[in-house]
């Protein structure tokens, strides 16, 4: 009699284990969704470094972190799903800093920006992430050893960092973070709609969703 | 089973509400943890480096029972109701945070879960360690060997 009692616990206590994980995940989704929609505002600024064509008709939002490991290996993925669809997807790239020191490296993007070398420094730079992320934290004067050699005006670089336009970018794109309840990265908003399940399936189903609706 | 059979064997029924306090717990830490996305600080580390093994120490003390598992799950109980009641007093504030081992990362001090407004988390880990210690030192000096 000991035996069955303490194997009906057991199955009792798993079965509510994952009854209440499904119930808090599908709770939580529906208030991502319901947050997303009622920030769609706050989505996008006309600040925010855009790739692809204005009139394409779906737009992924990425939240992202120069220095974060998963957001570099997003990267080309996302890059992918755009060359798949020529046209018909933008990406629109939103900063969420959250390593220590990675808004020296956001920085570094926004001041070559104006430069018109945005996306190449960005991409040479995910390239080399490794070297100058050490133990989740950027290495500044590593990133910079990279940076010199590039070809970039490194003394116009300099100036423009110091520009206090790019800090109060930064400073907006984090509080919209906040917002969103954007805490990790990457995070992607496609059509408005946020990622529920992370990994590169989910992403991929989320953007083709938005194709087939949009065209 | 009805209770009047479990009570003819209070030895069983002893250690199996400590497993249950532990399984309990365990569950509910994992859940904080890996479901609602709380990261443990390093205070709660500990603690449930103390609580986990219980699970399956009380549980291979119950078929056949071995009153001996009190030897063993004790000490376990023990330093983790010491770890609990000292959680308990830095979130409180009895112990500044200075003097704990959380520097980094999460701060043991806050308080990422108050429910009605009273009970929280190192609180209900002090009352699952004073369950289990109660089950097992009932264990050791009420049962005949």
């Amino acid at each position: 009699m000991k035996k069955p009692l303490f194997i009906a616990v057991v199955v009792a206590l798993l079965l509510a284990f994952v009854a209440g994980t499904f119930y808090y995940r599908a709770q939580q989704a529906e208030q991502a969704g319901q947050r997303a929609y009622e920030n769609q505002s706050v989505l996008v600024r006309a600040h925010s470094p855009v790739l692809g064509q204005a009139d394409a008709r779906v737009q992924i939002v990425e939240f992202i972190d120069p220095a974060c490991e998963t957001c570099r290996h997003f990267y080309p993925f996302v890059k992918e799903m755009l060359a798949a669809h020529p046209g018909r997807i933008r990406l629109v790239l939103r900063y969420a800093p959250f390593h220590q020191n990675a808004d020296y490296v956001v920085t570094l993007l926004e001041a070559a920006r104006k430069q018109d070398k945005y996306w190449e420094t960005l991409e040479s730079l995910l390239a080399v992430q490794d070297d100058w992320v050490e133990h989740h934290a950027v290495q500044p004067e590593r990133v910079w050893r990279h940076v010199e050699g590039m070809d970039l005006n490194l003394e116009q670089l300099q100036n423009d960092m110091q520009s206090p336009e790019i800090a109060r970018l930064i400073a907006q794109d984090m509080e919209d973070a906040r917002t969103l309840n954007v805490t990790k990265t990457p995070d992607f908003f496609v059509n408005g709609k946020p990622l529920l399940t992370f990994g590169y399936e989910p992403l991929k189903q989320l953007v083709d969703e938005a194709l087939t609706s949009a065209y | 089973m009805n209770p009047s059979k479990l009570a003819q064997d209070p030895g069983w029924t002893l250690i199996f509400i400590g497993w249950l306090v532990a399984t309990v717990s365990t569950l509910a830490a994992l859940f904080l943890g890996e479901v609602m996305g709380y990261t443990p600080c390093v205070l709660c580390w500990y603690q449930r480096i103390c609580m986990f093994p219980l699970v399956l120490i009380l549980g291979a003390g119950l078929f056949p029972f071995d009153r001996n598992v009190v030897r063993y799950a004790l000490p376990l109980a023990l330093a983790g109701w010491l770890l609990a009641a000292f959680h308990w007093a830095v979130a409180s504030g009895l112990v500044p945070e200075s003097a704990t081992p959380c520097s980094q990362g999460v701060p043991c001090s806050v308080e990422q879960i108050s429910w009605f407004g009273f009970l929280t988390l190192p609180m209900l880990s002090v009352f699952a360690f004073s369950i289990i210690i109660a089950s097992l030192v009932l264990t050791h000096f009420k049962v005949p060997k």
